[in-house]
């Protein structure tokens, strides 16, 4: 399962709901793909995509939040399942494109690759409705289910460690931020 | 606990004047009365954390929300949060709070405070992160209110840093 080919199944899912995204492959996946307003991209701060997920889930609780994150920055932000699960937001999906490899950074394999569950991790921090998919009919129907749910959900995708060869897009990281916060804005106007 | 109960409430109040909703705590002697006070406070939404970076997420998504924030946290924690600080909330332009208890500075009894203490000061000039004291209940208010002005005209974090003088009210 490559992590284009999921993204690309659940693009249409994406047009309600608030983006965080981690830097590198996710990121510049999800802009070939077609960029929204709606969509953040965190292009540093390994970690923080997900507890940049909790303050906007727990500020905007009527507002569904995605976020795509990856293995590595997880394993550095491990405390943050924690926290995640101490205020269990029901409106926010957290997927984890496990890899199993810091790819642009030369590919070189993170724990998952030597047996660290990042379901059990999150599981165990205390995230009940939790699933590790392989294929990607389970993903769709397991990120679907996860959008219905009205619970915090975690969604370990193992996928292939293959991604685009540059990393740098023509969003501007300011523009790209300026413009998420005015989405935001707007249709609390609304 | 000398920690003053008093001096605890001005500060609260003073963010709370400044319309700050959210705050992201991990606990430290001195921010004791402050965060029971966030907790008993319905009108705050409180976030405890693992461990202090993650508040720069939080705090930064708040903001996106449209809602003032502020993170609470021993100046250890600012030293922890240093990556965030500067890949997210200078990187991206948040004007992010922070109230640090600035440990380890003249007067504190606990060695293993001491290093931060003295490091603490220099490292914030080094990141170009303007600070003020907050060291009389009198100008509290006012010096948080500036630091929130400053922060959200500049787009950047400022940091108040909360003193022994105000906080510690020694046994005699």
């Amino acid at each position: 399962m490559q992590r284009l080919e999921c993204l690309r199944a659940i693009y249409a899912n994406l047009d309600d709901c608030l983006v965080v995204s981690i830097m590198g492959a996710v990121a510049c996946e999800l802009q070939s793909l077609g960029h929204r307003e709606n969509f953040f991209y965190l292009q540093h701060a390994m970690g923080l995509a997900s507890s940049t997920g909790l303050g906007l889930a727990l500020s905007l609780p009527d507002r569904k939040v995605v976020v795509f994150d990856g293995d590595g920055s997880v394993l550095m932000n491990l405390g943050g399942l924690t926290t995640l699960a101490r205020y269990h937001p029901r409106n926010l999906v957290h997927v984890i494109f496990d890899n199993e490899s810091l790819l642009s950074v030369g590919g070189f394999p993170t724990a998952t690759a030597t047996g660290t569950n990042l379901e059990e991790i999150a599981r165990g921090a205390g995230i009940s409705r939790t699933a590790t998919v392989r294929a990607l009919h389970e993903f769709t129907a397991a990120f679907e289910s996860a959008m219905q749910a009205d619970e915090l959900s975690c969604l370990v995708a193992k996928v292939e460690a293959v991604g685009p060869s540059g990393y740098v897009t023509d969003l501007a990281l300011l523009e790209n931020r300026f413009q998420f916060q005015r989405h935001i804005a707007k249709r609390r106007l609304k | 606990m000398p920690v003053s109960q008093t001096n605890s409430r001005v500060v609260y109040s003073a963010l709370k004047n400044c319309g700050i909703r959210l705050v992201s705590v991990l606990p430290e002697t001195w921010l004791v009365h402050l965060i029971r006070m966030a907790e008993d406070d319905p009108e705050m939404t409180l976030v405890r954390l693992a461990k202090e970076e993650e508040g720069v997420g939080v705090s930064a998504g708040a903001h996106f929300a449209g809602v003032k924030s502020a993170m609470l946290m021993q100046n250890h924690g600012f030293l922890a949060s240093i990556n965030g600080i500067v890949s997210f909330a200078q990187l991206y332009r948040i004007p992010l709070l922070m109230i640090v208890s600035y440990r380890g500075h003249f007067g504190e009894r606990d060695p293993w405070q001491t290093q931060g203490g003295s490091v603490t000061e220099p490292l914030l000039r080094a990141l170009g992160i303007p600070y003020a004291f907050l060291d009389d209940p009198l100008t509290v208010e006012k010096r948080i209110a500036e630091a929130q002005t400053w922060a959200y005209a500049s787009l950047h974090p400022a940091a108040l840093l909360l003193t022994r003088q105000l906080m510690w009210e020694e046994p005699r």
